[in-house]
């Protein structure tokens, strides 16, 4: 039984693509392979035309560093540091300097609309906050790839359009390719290009306008 | 990733959990402070030891009548007694050595209502150097009153203290047994020794003691001071050969009198103390050692409860490295800390102990860098355990840890 199978997929630099389908169909699988979380127990996948199986840990846990941004439902920011602290971690796994962190990450929350918030913790914040917030330091490192696992999910509607608006925006401003798993047909509109999975296989491919008729 | 940063990360964590970890260096505290406290508070005994020996003379040696028995009490068998030829014999024959005769007697001292039985003991004037007892005020004995055994008596400060309190001794009249005995020195303070009070003395010509207080012109015991360092093997050698020819002792048949060497005891009171003092550290150690597994507990709770933490570093870019290295920072400096509070303390407290011990506060930096470095070490070891299991964590597992 593998999560995936026969999967035959290519995304291309400055896609934005939506990727759906019912729990247990593979779509999550599908997350952690393009993230490099996790890598394929049989096939294959490259990134960047790189084969990734190959890689040790470390290579994986570098190429997560330089290449992408994650962002997940439940927002995962670290607790009881601030906004700035969170959004300034990936530098300090980078080794980069204190001073170049704080400038960096401060660009990074302005770009989504939280700069006056540096200073609150998590706890401070409100949902659709916070998401900025995790959005903003999946951006710090200026990765080429941002995959985001249901990002509107712990969110109400209006906060989401707010976020899917904000996604929307950094695309026009940097050149990002973005990936983003979702249940709701709502938020896959916002999307180029739609992937639906169904018990591990890709059932339907195109616009959101093919696909979710 | 940058060193400075691991630190701060690492004090992070301490901070947050001032409590916890307080209480999980609790184990390395007290181990440190054990250690650091009983191998000083040894090595003061040591020092103690050392200078009491010192106190009653060096290169001192005692020469008795009788067969030295081991065990306790030192039973000694009757035999003849020394009498002043042999103290003559011994100074005339053997070079490089100070003699002095000893004879006591337990008699009651009276100065007017102040009433005491105390050891009496007639010697000559080198018993001032040999037992390295000076007279602090007024004189030793003459050479005429040693000749006649004159009435004429050198008392310790205790007994100055005790009887007099604050009346002048040095001209009175002190009454020793039957004899009205006149005070003619004080000898300087110099405190307990090996258990015994050597203040509390009370010395006269022997000529005096033998013929007023015991009725014989016996020797108990012959006090010998070797001049020079490192000769008191030779000495007794001579002394021995001496004696047993003196006594008409045959071949094959055994001493019937000792020599005894301050160093043998001071050498046997030494290992002692040494034996004590490594006895006591090893006990401590183990308590460090229980400290250190309490670090490693508490670090395995505290990977299991930030499991969702480390899958969220591994997922913005760390490495499994700078997560084990995370951990082992903070392992680390946890029992740093521990060590340097338990230095402190262990040093606060041999303070302590021997101010009110009055014992020598002897301070070893070897000891101290030993303690310190033991529970860095600890923190090495007991944290690298948990620290691999965090660097270990599958980063989607850990993503999902609730």
């Amino acid at each position: 039984m593998h999560a995936l199978a026969g999967v035959d997929l290519t995304i291309r630099a400055g896609e934005f693509v939506a990727v759906m389908g019912p729990s247990g169909s593979g779509k999550s699988t599908c997350m952690n392979l393009l993230g490099c979380l996790d890598v394929p127990s049989a096939g294959e996948y490259r990134f960047c035309g790189v084969p990734v199986a190959g890689l040790s840990r470390d290579a994986l846990a570098l190429l997560r560093r330089h290449y992408m941004g994650f962002v997940f439902q439940s927002f995962n920011l670290l607790p009881r540091i601030t906004a700035l602290d969170n959004v300034a971690l990936p530098l300090v796994y980078a080794g980069e300097g204190r001073e170049r962190r704080r400038r960096r990450a401060m660009a990074a929350l302005t770009s989504v609309g939280l700069a006056e918030r540096a200073m609150a913790t998590s706890s401070q914040l409100s949902g659709g906050q916070q998401q900025r917030v995790a959005i903003a330091r999946a951006l710090v490192t200026e990765p080429p790839l941002l995959l985001a696992d249901e990002p509107t999910g712990n969110l109400d509607t209006a906060r989401a359009e707010e976020i899917m608006g904000l996604l929307a925006a950094l695309r026009a401003d940097r050149d990002i390719t973005i990936v983003m798993v979702t249940h709701e047909p709502d938020i896959a509109a916002h999307a180029d290009r739609v992937l639906y999975f169904v018990d591990g296989r890709l059932t339907c491919d195109g616009t959101p306008a093919e696909v979710l008729a | 990733m940058r060193l400075a940063d691991t630190l701060g990360m690492a004090v992070q964590a301490i901070v947050r959990n001032k409590l916890r970890s307080f209480l999980t260096t609790l184990g390395i505290i007290i181990g440190v402070a054990s250690v650091v406290a009983m191998v000083h508070l040894g090595q003061s005994a040591t020092r103690s030891v050392t200078e009491q020996i010192a106190s009653i003379g060096s290169n001192l040696l005692f020469v008795m009548p009788g067969t030295a028995q081991r065990g306790p009490g030192g039973v000694r068998t009757s035999a003849e007694p020394f009498a002043m030829d042999d103290v003559e014999a011994l100074r005339r024959e053997i070079a490089g050595i100070l003699v002095a005769p000893g004879l006591s007697r337990s008699t009651s001292v009276v100065l007017g209502n102040a009433n005491e039985t105390l050891s009496v003991e007639g010697t000559s004037n080198e018993y001032f150097t040999v037992r390295n007892h000076a007279v602090a005020q007024g004189r030793g004995f003459e050479a005429a009153e040693q000749r006649s055994g004159a009435a004429v008596c050198v008392i310790g400060q205790t007994v100055v203290d005790e009887m007099y309190g604050l009346q002048e001794p040095l001209g009175s009249t002190l009454r020793v047994g039957r004899t009205a005995c006149q005070v003619v020195g004080v000898l300087e303070a110099k405190g307990q020794s090996m258990g015994q009070d050597r203040d509390k003395a009370v010395l006269m010509p022997i000529k005096a003691v033998q013929r007023r207080l015991v009725g014989e012109l016996d020797v108990g015991v012959v006090y010998v001071s070797a001049l020079v360092d490192g000769t008191t093997q030779r000495v007794q050698g001579e002394i021995e050969a001496l004696l047993r020819q003196r006594r008409r002792l045959a071949e094959g048949e055994p001493d019937d009198f000792y020599v005894r060497d301050t160093q043998d005891i001071a050498d046997a009171l030494e290992q002692t103390t040494a034996t004590l003092t490594i006895l006591l550290g090893a006990i401590a150690a183990v308590s460090l050692l229980v400290g250190g597994i309490g670090i490693m507990n508490i670090m395995l709770v505290s990977v299991t409860e930030r499991t969702r933490e480390i899958g969220i570093r591994l997922a913005i870019g760390a490495r499994s490295g700078d997560v084990q290295t995370q951990f082992l920072v903070e392992s680390v400096l946890l029992a740093t800390l521990g060590g340097l509070v338990g230095l402190l303390l262990g040093v606060g407290g041999t303070w302590l102990v021997t101010e009110r011990l009055a014992m020598p506060f002897v301070l070893s930096p070897a000891v101290m860098a030993l303690g310190f470095s033991f529970s860095v070490a600890i923190g090495v070891a007991f944290g690298y355990f948990p620290a691999r299991k965090a660097a270990r964590l599958n980063p989607i597992e850990a993503l999902r840890h609730e």
